[in-house]
């Protein structure tokens, strides 16, 4: 199955190859992996989704732990949670075919942000379902696909948890903590 | 070298070269000996070594030096050092790196690395040493400036002992230890140490475990290294104890429990006794301390302990449902886990299954060879038992890897902790030699005996010269059957008795030992065991014994790989090398 996992880890050299030595020791597949910054000085925020049997969740999630830089890990496989992907799609296009991939962008609420002679470039984010769907409808069309570019995905938990992970850290929430059933106001499915 | 004259303190705010730093945090860290090797990228730490009351011990080959540091911490319980240049002095490091990896064993390695200016040039003895340590280190560091020595020293000892412990290595550039900066110990101390934050162990758990152990009918605790590693000893002992549950060891468990303890039923696994794997297989109740259900130890999971529920006890909680699933973990430090089990049990009745456990032991006892005469044939066994007894079983003794390492976990009963000093994670063959001598460092009063096959000796043979230029009273045993003997076990029992690139030429060890100022004597009957024994004990200094034993003589009982606990091989009844028992 897919597991996701979030983790904070300290941002200085070497450490994205020490998270990913760790799953290659493993034996366990990388299906994407995300880096940027956090709302933590100092820390970057990965996201990580990895192909491993059903029960390695916890001994992913113990063994991250054990790595010197990472701060926390938060196993959110199978947890409502907000997952996104962005993708830059570059089809060819020109003026006779143009219009039919404006129509698409539209239905997909996609955007154009690149427009040349003979190409186009689309910026879509949303589930991975989502673009899949696009460079679908796209490849049945006589735009051909050029070049694809994906973010692989970033995930976010719903509801409470950002402040529990903000307490876990040290920092000051100002939002007061909502309990397991508050979070039930929020609708597990994504609204997309 | 200034062995004890400085009058260095390491409170003292001054600057200092980077070089001077490593060597003033060190001492502030407690460190009375590193081993190690000089070469161009660590010669201004070697430089500025002679101001600092610490000693060096050259050794001859790098991975002699990570065996030695090894060896010096488990013998000793503190982290041991080793010190290597840039290039091939960091990269023979990494045997010895693994092999504590594998053991958690804390240990600080120290390389050189070319100057930052040139680094990822391909500089002359340049080598990525971080990055190929990456997966055999606890941490590793890489420092490029004289301001961050301390501070990465500081950090790498406290990761090195903390948690479940292991090896840490700084990478040092040249230049960095040529600069200057300002030495303040006390400011370089580390961020205080937080646990793993998945350690776990509530009220609730701690109940369930004790509610389990007192339902238990058969209940078998396995002890294994964490209970050396947590000093949890007594508190294991109460557990046996109080409760009256027969104790199966691990390989680097032995020394943990007594083994003289009637309670202890010996070393389990591969070549474990044959009523310690039944009483795993029959029991209800698996208690296991500190062990990590290695694939030595349990067989195949599948056939493993099927009667049994299983309370894990065990500080690191990626080790929880690892190899074998479990109905309760209790995830922290053993003897702080126990501490609070303890209270919970208030004492049972164990003489029925004890009995029954006693009773299963049957014909092992006849089959043993130690029970059998004198046939003229000398075995391995018998020295490893002569050893035992003429010893008292208060040496220290390290081994290397393959027959003679199962021989001794079976025959020398380890009565005391940190009295075994061997590879089990990683099996490293020529870890002994060079581990016996670490471990003398750390205990310079106590006998150390060194036993390596002849195949593993020679692989860091070498280093019979730092024991003569460091004037170590070692005793050395080699057992030489000339074979590589356990890989010839294999071939004998899974191919075809096809011996191939097992049958050994080695040197004449005496002459070998002789070469190098130490005495030596060989040994073919057993009745020279006893003698040449003392005498190696008595002689002021180094000695080597070569003994010519029973060249295909097999290690039993064994289980083999893939198969279940109660699925051995056991010593053979009528073995044509053996005759049979008379004399018992």
């Amino acid at each position: 199955m897919l597991h996701t996992f979030v983790a904070y880890v300290e941002d200085k050299p070497g450490v994205l190859t020490r998270v990913a030595s760790l799953f290659r020791r493993l034996n366990i597949n990388i299906i994407s992996l995300t880096v940027g910054r956090s709302e933590r000085s100092g820390y970057s925020r990965m996201t990580i989704v990895a192909d491993a049997s059903d029960q390695a969740g916890h001994r992913i999630r113990a063994s991250l732990y054990k790595l010197e830089d990472v701060a926390e890990v938060d196993d959110i496989s199978g947890i409502s949670a907000v997952t996104r992907e962005l993708a830059l799609i570059k089809v060819a296009a020109n003026a006779e075919n143009r219009s039919g991939v404006f129509e698409l962008a539209e239905v997909f609420r996609a955007r154009i942000v690149d427009l040349a002679p003979e190409s186009m470039m689309i910026e879509i984010t949303g589930v991975e379902s989502k673009i899949e769907g696009l460079i679908q409808v796209l490849n049945e069309r006589e735009n051909r696909v050029l070049e694809v570019c994906r973010s692989g995905k970033m995930t976010m938990r719903r509801g409470h948890h950002t402040s529990r992970v903000l307490r876990a850290m040290g920092l000051s929430t100002e939002a007061p903590a909502r309990d397991d059933e508050a979070s039930e106001f929020h609708s597990p499915v994504d609204p997309e | 070298m200034t062995h004890g004259e400085s009058d260095f303190h390491p409170h003292t705010l001054t600057r200092l070269t980077g070089a001077e730093i490593l060597w003033a945090t060190l001492v502030g860290e407690g460190v009375t000996e590193v081993f190690g090797y000089p070469g161009g990228a660590i010669l201004p730490a070697y430089d500025a070594l002679r101001k600092f009351p610490i000693r060096h011990i050259l050794v001859r080959h790098e991975q002699g030096a990570a065996h030695m540091a090894d060896g010096y911490a488990r013998a000793s319980g503190k982290v041991g050092v080793a010190v290597a240049t840039s290039g091939p002095g960091a990269t023979n490091l990494v045997t010895g790196i693994a092999t504590a990896m594998m053991d958690s064993i804390p240990m600080v390695c120290i390389t050189g690395q070319v100057a930052s200016k040139v680094l990822g040039t391909d500089a002359f003895q340049e080598i990525d040493i971080t990055g190929i340590t990456l997966p055999v280190t606890k941490h590793n560091f890489l420092v490029s400036r004289a301001e961050e020595i301390a501070p990465a020293i500081r950090a790498a000892f406290q990761i090195a002992q903390s948690g479940r412990p292991g090896p840490v290595l700084v990478d040092i550039t040249k230049d960095a230890q040529q600069a200057t900066a300002i030495f303040d110990f006390a400011a370089a101390r580390p961020r205080p140490y937080t646990p793993h934050p998945m350690l776990h162990c509530t009220d609730q758990r701690l109940h369930q475990a004790a509610e389990m152990i007192r339902k238990a009918e058969r209940p078998v605790i396995l002890a294994g290294h964490g209970i050396l590693q947590s000093r949890a000893g007594e508190q294991i002992r109460s557990l046996a104890e109080r409760m009256q549950i027969p104790v199966g060891m691990t390989l680097l468990g032995l020394g943990a429990f007594p083994a003289s303890h009637s309670l202890n039923m010996g070393m389990m696994g591969m070549h474990g006794e044959s009523w310690v794997n039944q009483a795993i297989q029959e029991a209800d109740l698996l208690i296991a301390c500190g062990m990590r259900f290695d694939d030595r130890v349990i067989g195949t999971p599948v056939t493993y302990a099927t009667k049994a529920k299983k309370i894990h006890i065990e500080i690191d909680p990626a080790e929880i449902n690892k190899n074998i699933p479990v109905d309760v973990a209790l995830v922290g430090d053993l003897r702080e886990v126990l501490e609070q089990l303890l209270p919970l049990l208030p004492g049972r009745d164990g003489s029925a299954w004890l009995r029954l456990i006693e009773e299963s032991k049957g014909s092992a006892a006849v089959r043993d060879i130690r029970n059998l005469p004198d046939s003229g044939h000398l075995y391995a066994a018998h020295v490893m038992h002569d050893l035992w007894r003429i010893t008292e079983g208060r040496a220290i003794v390290a081994t290397d890897v393959g027959q003679h390492q199962m021989w001794e976990a079976q025959y020398y009963h380890h009565d005391h902790p940190r009295t075994l000093i061997t590879s089990g994670g990683l099996g490293t063959m020529g870890f002994a030699l060079p581990a016996g001598i670490g471990a003398k460092f750390a205990c310079p009063d106590r006998e150390v005996w060194v036993i390596a096959g002849d195949g593993g000796f020679q692989m860091t043979a070498c280093e019979l010269a730092t024991i003569a230029q460091e004037k170590l009273k070692i005793n050395i045993a080699i057992i030489n059957n000339g074979y590589l003997g356990m890989v010839r076990q294999w071939q004998e029992f899974f191919y075809e008795r096809n011996y191939q690139s097992t049958p050994l030429v080695s040197p004449d060890f005496v002459k070998l030992a002789d070469a190098h100022g130490i005495r030596g004597a060989a040994v073919h009957t057993r009745a020279d065991v006893e003698r040449v024994v003392n005498e190696a004990r008595q002689h002021d200094g180094p000695f080597l014994i070569n003994f010519l034993v029973e060249q295909e003589d097999s290690v039993y009982p064994m289980i083999p790989a893939g198969s279940a606990l109660h699925e051995m091989i056991r010593r053979p009844d009528q073995n044509p090398l053996i005759e049979t028992p008379q004399d018992h």
